[in-house]
């Protein structure tokens, strides 16, 4: 029996919308089930104020800072290295042996369970060099671990800005660097700035890699050789100990919404960005 | 007409991309001040010489020439030669039009920036210079912030030779500049050229052996990596001297 293609077509877009509309409330469920639970502690005074009785009450507001300081060390020393790697990987080298190897590399390394990252960086930045559980070493921790996300995505970026372009600027007579500064890059700038995203999203919400070298301490740091905190190890550590539930959860609604509006805002911003050239 | 001046010498050019050959020995000379029209059928070769005038072929990995292209008696593969000023003299207009993802203006002014001018009364007037020869600064000239990427077909292939003339280039290399474009857009290319070869020398790689006829002064016939016959463009569409040229015009093959 053969089954009409008007059926087949409806039969597609049924399932097809059927687990689009899964996903989104999978997403819905987690986002409202965190908040829910977050509510009953969620307030101003809740974020400005300092944790006391090792969390039992009290506010986050370290861990704010924590959450926002090792992030923005880990993009600030991979973002720029994992761009200019990716330059030079699509825009300055041929295909050769050697840069399959390092393609094959990142991908084996962006594999890596964050834990693994951790254990690193407790041996090389905490111990070896001496640095100890500071941002520090969460920071350069946490950008070891992006790196290779880093690099993957802006090399699929510059590798979707069409070879016509640069034919065009090398026709009119630009250098290859002038090429990549003036064509090549802001064209793929949405797909990098994607990847960055993506990398802070992580950073923020690593817990695994965090714990072992920025260490856990509650108070404000005020150099880069301070210990820290970060909201997911705040969160680990109520959970896990049993300090408190409440604000556990009202540290994960916290986190939860610090992550999704970091996303909203930078795939506003990269719309309108998208809009003003096209 | 200065037809006695030399702009280019091909002597014994021979172009390999791996191991493949796609131009077997090519000997001819290409005047200044001219259109020279090269036809041809498809693989004969025609894209890969133009390509190789402003060392376009290059950045492809692969690519290799023996002999040499003189222009104004200057090899450019020489050493000496900056490939950089020589793409400049050299300006070239795509099969398929490309413009860059930016504003009309900024599409024109792209390679003149470059050369360090910066003057914005400069760049303006040049921009309206360049429109204007391309036979586009009537239809644009009100919207210049608009994207490049925004205009139909033909207006961004005359954006693309506007661009090209804004460098003042000595001389232009159009690669089938019309195959995707209708009637009236390939007119206009073609009226535009009509005026530009009293400053510039033309070289255009067409498909369409009526367009060689109706625009170029010389024609060369190209067949299989091989330059078989170059002439008056009347010459060679009347009384060719090679039989392969004369199946190819009348249609037998190709």
């Amino acid at each position: 029996m053969r089954i009409l293609p008007k059926y087949t077509q409806r039969g597609a877009v049924v399932i097809l919308m059927a687990a689009t509309l899964f996903i989104l409330l999978v997403l819905a469920f987690i986002v409202i089930f965190i908040l829910m639970k977050g509510f009953s502690v969620l307030s101003l005074n809740f974020l400005i104020s300092s944790p006391e009785d090792m969390g039992r009450s009290g506010g986050i507001f370290p861990t704010l800072i924590g959450s926002a300081i090792l992030p923005i060390l880990a993009i600030v020393i991979a973002g720029p290295l994992g761009v200019l790697t990716s330059v030079y990987l699509c825009e300055y080298t041929r295909e050769t042996r050697i840069t399959k190897i390092i393609r094959f590399a990142t991908d084996c390394l962006s594999g890596i369970p964050s834990i693994i990252f951790g254990l690193f960086g407790f041996i090389f930045f905490v111990e070896t060099l001496g640095f100890g559980w500071s941002i520090l070493s969460g920071g350069l921790t946490l950008a070891v671990m992006v790196l290779p996300t880093i690099i993957r995505t802006s090399e699929e970026a510059l590798r979707a800005v069409p070879q016509s372009y640069r034919e065009v600027s090398f026709s009119l007579g630009a250098s290859r660097w002038h090429t990549v500064k003036k064509v090549v890059l802001p064209n793929a700038l949405p797909g990098i700035v994607t990847g960055i995203m993506l990398s802070i999203g992580r950073s923020i919400s690593e817990t695994a890699a965090v714990i072992f070298t920025a260490g856990s301490s509650l108070r404000l740091p005020t150099s880069l050789f301070d210990s820290t905190r970060t909201m997911a190890v705040h969160f680990y550590i109520l959970a896990r100990e049993g300090i408190s539930n409440e604000n556990a959860y009202g540290t994960a609604a916290v986190l939860i919404i610090a992550v999704l509006s970091i996303n909203l805002i930078a795939y506003w911003t990269m719309n309108r960005f998208i809009a003003k050239r096209s | 007409m200065s037809g006695m001046n030399i702009k280019f010498k091909i002597e014994n050019l021979s172009i390999f991309c791996n191991k493949e050959q796609y131009l077997k020995n090519a000997n001819f000379d290409i005047s200044a001040n001219e259109i020279l029209g090269i036809i041809g059928p498809s693989g004969s070769g025609k894209t890969t010489f133009l390509r190789a005038l402003n060392r376009m072929n290059e950045l492809h990995p692969g690519f290799r020439n023996e002999g040499r292209i003189l222009m104004d008696g200057n090899d450019i593969y020489s050493p000496d030669t900056d490939v950089i000023e020589l793409r400049k003299k050299v300006g070239i207009v795509f099969a398929m039009p490309a413009p860059l993802p930016m504003s009309i203006y900024e599409n024109v002014v792209y390679g003149v920036r470059l050369s360090g001018i910066h003057d914005s009364q400069k760049l303006d007037q040049l921009v309206e210079e360049s429109l204007t020869e391309s036979y586009l600064w009537n239809e644009v000239k009100d919207r210049l912030k608009l994207s490049g990427l925004r205009l139909s077909g033909g207006q961004q292939q005359r954006l693309c030779l506007a661009r090209v003339l804004a460098m003042k280039p000595d001389v232009i290399l159009l690669d089938e500049p019309c195959s995707g474009l209708d009637p009236i857009s390939t007119s206009k290319i073609e009226d535009a050229l009509n005026e530009l070869k009293k400053n510039y020398t033309i070289i255009l790689v067409t498909n369409n052996t009526k367009q060689a006829a109706r625009v170029s002064d010389k024609t060369a016939f190209f067949l299989m990596g091989e330059m078989i016959e170059i002439g008056d463009t009347k010459k060679i569409f009347t009384s060719p001297l090679k039989k392969e040229t004369d199946d190819y015009i009348t249609g037998k093959f190709g």
